[in-house]
């Protein structure tokens, strides 16, 4: 079933569709400041975005960031709503269970769909935006000097090439990982519902919700455990040296997430009446 | 559970199987079973609950009380032993509309259990015999989205067919199948059936089920109201249609035995046509017409059940009210 599931998925054009938009919005950001070289001044618009114009090899970072508030959570909420929930209401879902596919199995199966989705996702936003920044940027000041010179960090010290890949790496898996919480939460409510726009929305809402909470004072309490808490908590990874506490709780808290939320699914699904 | 050497030959065995959804109990204490090799046929109007019972024996809906065995085992429990033998259409057949049929079939028997193992060798051939049998081995790239009714309904029975079950568990199989078409399935069905699968299927073409199975069910209101052989049901009812020129004579030679007299048709209690005969003739009755009354499936229908759930008459309170009021009705 997951070998199954995962060819899928990537028939699907949807999911191409969702990559191609995910790659495409920082490519046109590369292209618009390439042509003006109108970078925002520090601090203002989105993370790295004006440092990517003297150095192209911090774009990834700059794309994810573009990315991450609103275009990475609608695909995941798209793919992961539609999970269940797309194959209850074309009724195919019925039929894959009396071949019989365990529920258990079929759960799983999505959940490792999903991730394989986000992971994808996110790799490819970094791996297109490294091609795009560097040809629309180039190499930074060193480059005519020694090929790929040292990049600035955030806090002023210079990372080297390899040190500049680990940490890509680590946001990497890190931002997948968000998203596969909300992939997870998206699953349960996808078991919830017959309908995918209906799972979809709901998580969305959790999304919304979740940044509309966060800035108030009065939310401070619960603010460490809301979905979007520790979402830019990667952005420390570009600091020397790197600050790992926020970022260590942000991994605690979405691997909470994913693991509450695939309990849940499978506490309705397990015995859920397939009606559809 | 009662499970002694006979029902050891059942394919299918409940015992007070009952659903609720809500208020609505769709399955009401069905005692249901069903021999191993027969074709069974199972009727009720809309809204009886047939679908529901069959979701029930797949699992995919689970029982308010009661229990049930499928080909020996209880279900639910043993469902990864059972269901890989059955074949089953729940419904309306579905499949991924955005892939050809083919890539369906084969997307769906990988997904079984052992699907990447000992089974994936022969998938293709598997594939292509169940496409041949259902009359779409020419089909072509197009995707599902594109099929008409007839082509997805065939489709969906190739897919029950792909494992070669024991049990072929059919809700509806001849929805949308032009006259060619159902003839097409019931030979299918027949063939399938002379090579050991039992076949049920529920319909509500009474001709189609008159035409095909060896034993009826008919559910009404979620109860199962009858279950027999079909030759039983449709039997001689022991009452002889007489049509005569001279029905006065023939009531009084009859004595008491006419139950109903319309016009110059009497209907008489009387096993044997033949002795029928020859009394009314020594007596100087004429004959015009004599025939042993049978029972149509559809007359059986009609005395069964009531109204379908799908009409909900003003102030329907009395459960077939607007029916013809059944002499058999239990
Ligand atoms: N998910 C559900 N929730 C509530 N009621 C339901 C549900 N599914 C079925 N029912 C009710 O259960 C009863 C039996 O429905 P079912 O679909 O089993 O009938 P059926 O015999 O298959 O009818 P048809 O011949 O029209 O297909 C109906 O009254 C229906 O309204
Ligand atoms: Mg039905």
């Amino acid at each position: 079933m997951i070998a199954v599931e995962l060819r899928m998925m990537l028939r699907r054009p949807r999911v191409w569709l969702c990559w191609a938009l995910l790659c495409a919005l920082p490519a046109l950001v590369a292209v618009l400041l390439a042509a003006t070289r109108l970078a925002p001044p520090p601090g203002r618009g989105g993370a790295f975005l004006s440092a990517v114009v003297a150095n192209g090899q911090l774009f990834p970072a700059a794309a994810l960031a573009l990315v991450l508030p609103v275009f990475l959570p609608i695909t995941v909420a798209i793919v992961a709503g539609d999970a269940v929930a797309g194959e209850a209401s074309a009724g195919t879902l019925r039929y894959l269970l009396v071949r019989p596919v365990g529920r258990l199995r079929l759960l799983a199966a999505k959940l490792l769909s999903v991730a394989v989705f986000v992971l994808l996702a996110v790799l490819l936003v970094t791996a297109t935006s490294y091609g795009v920044g560097v040809a629309a940027f180039g190499f930074g000041p060193d480059a005519a000097v020694g090929g790929a010179g040292g990049i600035a960090s955030l806090s002023g010290a210079v990372l080297t090439p390899f040190d500049l890949l680990l940490r890509t790496a680590i946001t990497v898996g890190y931002l997948a990982l968000c998203m596969l919480a909300l992939g997870a939460v998206g699953l349960f409510f996808s078991t919830l519902t017959d309908s995918p726009p209906a799972a979809t929305l709901g998580v969305l809402a959790l999304v919304v919700a979740g940044a509309a909470l966060q800035p108030l004072d009065a939310a401070a309490a619960i603010e460490p455990f809301l979905p979007t808490a520790h979402w830019l908590a990667w952005i420390d990874l570009y600091r020397d040296p790197i600050l790992w506490e926020d970022l260590r709780a942000g991994i605690e808290v979405q691997a909470g997430y994913v693991l509450v939320a695939f309990g849940a699914a499978w506490a309705n699904f397990a015995t859920k009446d397939i009606t559809s | 559970m009662s499970v002694d050497g006979a029902a050891i030959t059942d394919v299918i065995a409940t015992d007070g199987l009952t659903k609720r959804f809500g208020r609505v109990t769709a399955v009401d204490s069905v005692d249901l079973r069903i021999p191993e090799g027969v074709r069974f046929g199972l009727l009720g109007p809309n809204g009886s609950g047939k679908t529901t019972l069959v979701r029930m024996l797949l699992g995919l809906v689970h029982p308010t009380s009661g229990a049930m065995e499928v080909l020996g085992r209880s279900m639910p429990r043993h469902a990864a032993w059972v269901l890989p033998q059955i074949g089953a259409l729940v419904e309306s057949p579905a499949a991924w509309g955005h892939l050809s049929g083919r890539a369906n079939l084969r997307l769906l028997d990988a997904a079984g259990p052992g699907g990447l193992g000992r089974l994936r060798r022969d998938r293709r051939a598997r594939v292509e015999q169940a496409l041949e049998r259902v009359g779409l081995a020419g089909i072509d790239r197009r995707p599902v989205r594109a099929y008409s009714l007839g082509m997805r309904q065939r489709l969906g029975i190739a897919a029950a067919l792909l494992r070669a079950p024991r049990l072929l568990l059919l809700d509806e199989p001849t929805n949308g199948l032009d006259p060619r078409g159902i003839h097409e399935m019931r030979a299918l069905f027949t063939e399938l059936n002379d090579a050991g699968t039992t076949v049920v299927l529920s319909s509500h073409l009474l001709s189609e089920v008159e035409a095909l199975c060896t034993r009826v069910g008919v559910m009404d209101a979620g109860r199962l109201v009858l279950s027999q052989d079909l030759d039983a049901l449709r039997a001689p009812t022991g009452r002889v249609l007489l049509r005569t020129p001279d029905p006065a004579t023939a009531v009084a030679v009859l004595d008491g035995r006419v139950e109903r007299r319309s016009g110059d048709v009497l209907t008489v209690r009387h096993d044997d046509p033949a002795a029928l005969n020859a009394q009314l003739v020594a007596n100087g009755v004429r004959v015009s017409a004599l025939e042993a009354q049978r029972r149509s499936l559809e007359q059986v229908m009609l005395e069964l059940t009531g109204a379908g759930a799908d009409r909900v008459d003003r102030g329907r309170g009395t459960p077939g009210a607007g029916a013809p009021a059944g002499e058999v009705r239990r």
